[in-house]
């Protein structure tokens, strides 16, 4: 019964409905979880902390990054890599950001007056995925550029530096942005799947920092390429502009990590359909 | 108290009154139809089937876990039913094109962001739908909670959350309300306030169904009961008729000569109980003859009353099979 419902829903182009009668169409569920989003303090804080701690983190590792003896925390990356590090500390709070923005809704009971609201469960998900990325891409995005620009200038580093004009370097500064904004939807789909913030969060911080190293401990070309798989360094691989030795090339890197999330969302999307509200 | 009727009759009970449907338009209405719901081994609905109609308030009535907010949750599209369907206006509430204009439904005032405020809450869900801003005003303003709309929900009292979700539940202007509880936690003015909203809401033609625990709330509410117990219907009945589902009246009679008078009484085939010093239960008869069969053996009263079970009594008899966790000895000697 489900499932004949949900085929239903979409049929209506969003903006033809735009300020027409009463009915739910995407466009709008998408501008209801947008009001979502910014009329709780508690998130336009986060967006406002992963950005100053990407920035902050980016330039200070910039400033900081010596010669490459081996003992700064900048040594043996570029001056893009460098300033981009910033993201190690920012991934974490947009993470716990896109599971907080679903887990926040079933923890108060809001969930249910949101689903009784719409047509379609999985319209739902997909507003809160499409709202917080597009917000995380932007916010995030101009968080990496500025980090890029300021953290060029200050580099101590005797790594490479390069120019924003240079379009492989300006998708992998915007590469920051696209990162943030899959680990936000990585965030909602598992707040869907657990529904509660301690899973949902135990389980992203397991895959982004505890995964890689435990795969670490599997010898050999096997252990190292399941680093190379896991989200986290698939994901970072796009923030560079050439291949690193323990990264995928950027290409690759976007396309496994479009992979985790796309299986991440589907599954939520089956969870969501089939679980009672 | 004596049982009305048999448990195995009491299931299926159900009164079909030959009033017409108050609602001009058949269409809206919620029905239920043999709603089942199983939670692994348990069963929490075992074919519930019902309508409620339009025009009037129908009170929904039964021990806590009979599945009340588990039907709610099915009628809205929440829970899936094991088997059986229900239905608002005719459809599954998400068949239609804008469920918040068919149905509102206020299921736990708390459920609402902490650090939103109630006016962003309700901006939110009507953003779904299509309704303005100004609906938004509209209804903060019809449920009074005026210069509260713009703080953080979080700090609402449950009163004031329930104004803010009879708010929510008028956004898209419905013709069928179903509220879970709404008289929970408010102070006498506000039941009072919620009594004359669903009242009227009735009155504009309107179908309003509104769940209970407690008999006594809703006998002052509501025009029709559904009542069930652990899933099953107990009944579906009008005011008037779940009070003629009592036995007789029993007459109460305060005498100085008690004894004589049982004698009397008993003599004309009557049954008579009470304590025998001053006090006497009669059944089967009515307070006009009592009072003759006393003034013929020339015996005092001091009292003669009639006395039939209020809706609450022949409520609490109805569910008393059907009380998930009942404090067995405590309520014999009450009753």
């Amino acid at each position: 019964m489900m499932s004949t419902l949900e085929s239903t829903t979409t049929q209506a182009p969003p903006r033809a409905a735009r300020g027409g009668a009463p009915a739910v169409t995407e466009w709008r569920v998408m501008r209801s979880e947008w009001i979502k989003l910014r009329t709780v303090r508690s998130t336009v804080v986060a967006l406002a902390g992963a950005a100053l701690a990407m920035l902050g983190l980016g330039v200070l590792f910039s400033v900081f990054a010596d010669s490459g003896d081996g003992s700064g925390p900048g040594d043996g990356g570029d001056a893009l890599a460098t300033s981009l590090n910033g993201m190690l500390l920012a991934q974490l709070i947009v993470g716990v950001l896109g599971v907080l923005f679903v887990s926040s809704e079933y923890s108060s009971g809001m969930i249910r007056a949101t689903l009784a609201a719409v047509r379609s469960r999985t319209s739902v998900l997909r507003a809160k995925t499409a709202t917080l990325a597009g917000a995380l891409f932007v916010s995030m995005g101009v968080a990496s550029v500025a980090s890029f620009l300021i953290g060029s200038a200050v580099y101590g580093g005797a790594g490479a530096t390069y120019s924003l004009s240079e379009p492989a370097v300006l998708l992998a500064v915007l590469g920051g942005g696209l990162y943030a904004a899959g680990i936000g939807a990585l965030g909602v789909a598992f707040g869907f799947l657990l529904r509660s913030a301690a899973g949902a969060i135990g389980v992203l911080v397991a895959l982004l920092l505890v995964a890689p190293l435990m795969v670490q401990l599997i010898p050999g070309s096997i252990g190292e390429w399941i680093t190379k798989l896991l989200p986290g360094n698939a994901g970072q691989a796009i923030m560079h502009v050439q291949t690193q030795a323990d990264l995928l090339s950027p290409g690759i890197g976007l396309a496994v990590f479009a992979a985790w999330i796309a299986a991440a969302l589907v599954a939520a999307a089956i969870m969501l359909r089939r679980r009672d509200a | 108290m004596q049982r009305v009727l048999p448990p195995q009759q009491v299931k299926c009970l159900r009164w079909h009154d030959d009033r017409p449907a108050a609602g001009a338009d058949h269409w809206n209405m919620i029905k239920v139809e043999e709603l089942s719901k199983k939670y692994g081994s348990r069963t929490a609905l075992d074919g519930l089937d019902f309508t409620v109609r339009s025009g009037i308030v129908t009170g929904f009535l039964g021990p806590n876990g009979a599945g009340k907010s588990t039907t709610m949750r099915i009628i809205l599209g929440l829970d899936a039913p094991t088997s059986g369907r229900a239905t608002v206006n005719g459809r599954p509430v998400r068949a239609h094109a804008a469920p918040l204009t068919e149905i509102g439904a206020l299921l736990d005032a708390k459920a609402v962001h902490p650090m939103r405020s109630a006016r962003n809450h309700l901006r939110a869900l009507a953003a779904t739908t299509g309704i303005s801003d100004r609906r938004v005003d509209e209804v903060i303003d019809l449920v009074g909670l005026g210069d509260a709309a713009d703080r953080a929900a979080g700090g609402f009292s449950l009163g004031m959350g329930q104004r803010l979700g009879i708010a929510s539940a008028l956004l898209g202007d419905p013709e069928t309300l179903m509220l879970d509880e709404p008289v929970n936690g408010l102070d006498p003015e506000g039941i009072l306030w919620m009594r004359h909203l669903l009242r009227d809401l009735a009155a504009e033609g309107r179908t309003v169904f509104v769940s209970s625990h407690l008999m006594s709330e809703m006998a002052m509410i509501a025009e029709h009961f559904v009542i069930i117990g652990k899933g099953r219907l107990i009944a579906d009945v009008t005011a008037a008729e779940l009070q003629g589902m009592t036995a007789e009246p029993t007459i109460h009679v305060r005498t100085p000569e008690a004894g004589r008078l049982r004698e009397t009484l008993t003599a004309d085939g009557l049954t008579v109980s009470g304590d025998g010093r001053e006090t006497l239960e009669v059944a089967g008869t009515t307070s006009e003859d009592v009072g003759r069969a006393a003034a013929r053996a020339g015996i005092t009263l001091f009292e003669l009353t009639t006395h039939r079970a209020t809706l609450e009594e022949i409520f609490m008899d109805l569910t008393r099979d059907s009380v998930e966790y009942q404090a067995g000895h405590t309520i014999k000697a009450a009753a």
